[in-house]
């Protein structure tokens, strides 16, 4: 059976140190996932429904 | 740009109503309210996380009005108190996910030029407000998280003099902020936000050439 401490341990989660950078596995694992999803999104080839159909750099500024 | 012709009120024969139409339908060019059509380069996938922003924000909203008509109890006792909870906290983390990563592609891609600096200072206000919305929903679970984020933050709040007017201690003023002033000023913003996307046009990338005019 855990200790109270254990548990508080436990409860804290885990983290990693760059100097005085810290955050929790949790965080940096979503911040990771975030980039790679990020990443995809730009070489990852986006289907093509209708391409004669789209307007050619169409820029109404 | 090629909004619609603005129409004053002399010209609508003082009537406001017709103004308030022109006024309206000239918020963006005609066809462009809701586009069949983009620009070429519009398909990549980094163009779809505004639109995923925007459809998290739906599901965060509308999972807060349930929230709101079943209360507390309903949220803490409940199976499906605790589903729509749930459903609530996880569509704000993607929320925030989507809506960083379409803003980290619209700072890479310099999304400012071509006269869209207001788009991109209303995304920016827009971000800042869903964090002030976020941070006051945190408070309003009315449960020991609540408790000690409340009491874990009311030192910050003091130490920049608003906590005067901005009592993350209060959880009465805490619950009116995340469920009424923050909703209508990130919803307002965002309707701004869009409306001139959808006025200026999705901006090009930085190496596309001169626009191509189509007949489109």
């Amino acid at each position: 059976m855990m200790t109270a401490p254990e548990i508080a341990v436990l409860a804290a989660g885990h983290y990693v140190h760059w100097g005085v950078i810290k955050v929790s596995v949790t965080n940096f694992a979503i911040i990771v996932s975030m980039v790679v999803v990020f990443v995809l999104a730009l070489v990852v080839p986006f289907p093509h429904g209708d391409r004669d159909g789209s307007d050619r750099h169409r820029d109404r500024s | 740009m090629s909004a619609a012709p603005q129409v004053s009120p002399a010209e609508t024969g003082g009537s406001w109503t017709a103004w308030l139409r022109s006024k309206i339908t000239g918020l963006v060019p005609a066809g462009q309210a809701l586009p069949d059509r983009q620009p070429a380069y519009v398909a990549s996938w980094i163009y779809v996380f505004g639109v995923l922003t925007l459809a998290a924000l739906v599901v965060v909203i509308g999972s807060g009005l349930a929230l709101a008509v079943g209360g507390s109890a309903w949220w803490h006792t409940s199976s499906l108190g605790h589903f729509v909870n749930s459903m609530h906290l996880w569509s704000v983390e993607l929320f925030f996910a989507v809506m960083v990563i379409h803003l980290w592609g619209k700072f890479w891609m310099a999304a400012w030029r071509g006269k869209r600096g207001l788009t991109w200072m209303t995304g920016v206000v827009a971000f800042v407000a869903s964090i002030g919305t976020a941070f006051t929903g945190y408070l309003s679970q009315s449960n020991f998280d609540s408790q000690w984020i409340s009491a874990e933050a009311k030192d910050g709040i003091n130490s920049i003099g608003v906590g005067a007017w901005f009592n993350v201690l209060n959880p009465g003023q805490m619950l009116l902020w995340h469920v009424v002033l923050l909703p209508l000023v990130v919803g307002v913003i965002a309707v701004w936000h869009v409306v001139l996307v959808r006025r200026h046009g999705v901006v090009p990338p930085l190496d596309a050439g001169p626009p191509e005019r189509s007949g489109g």
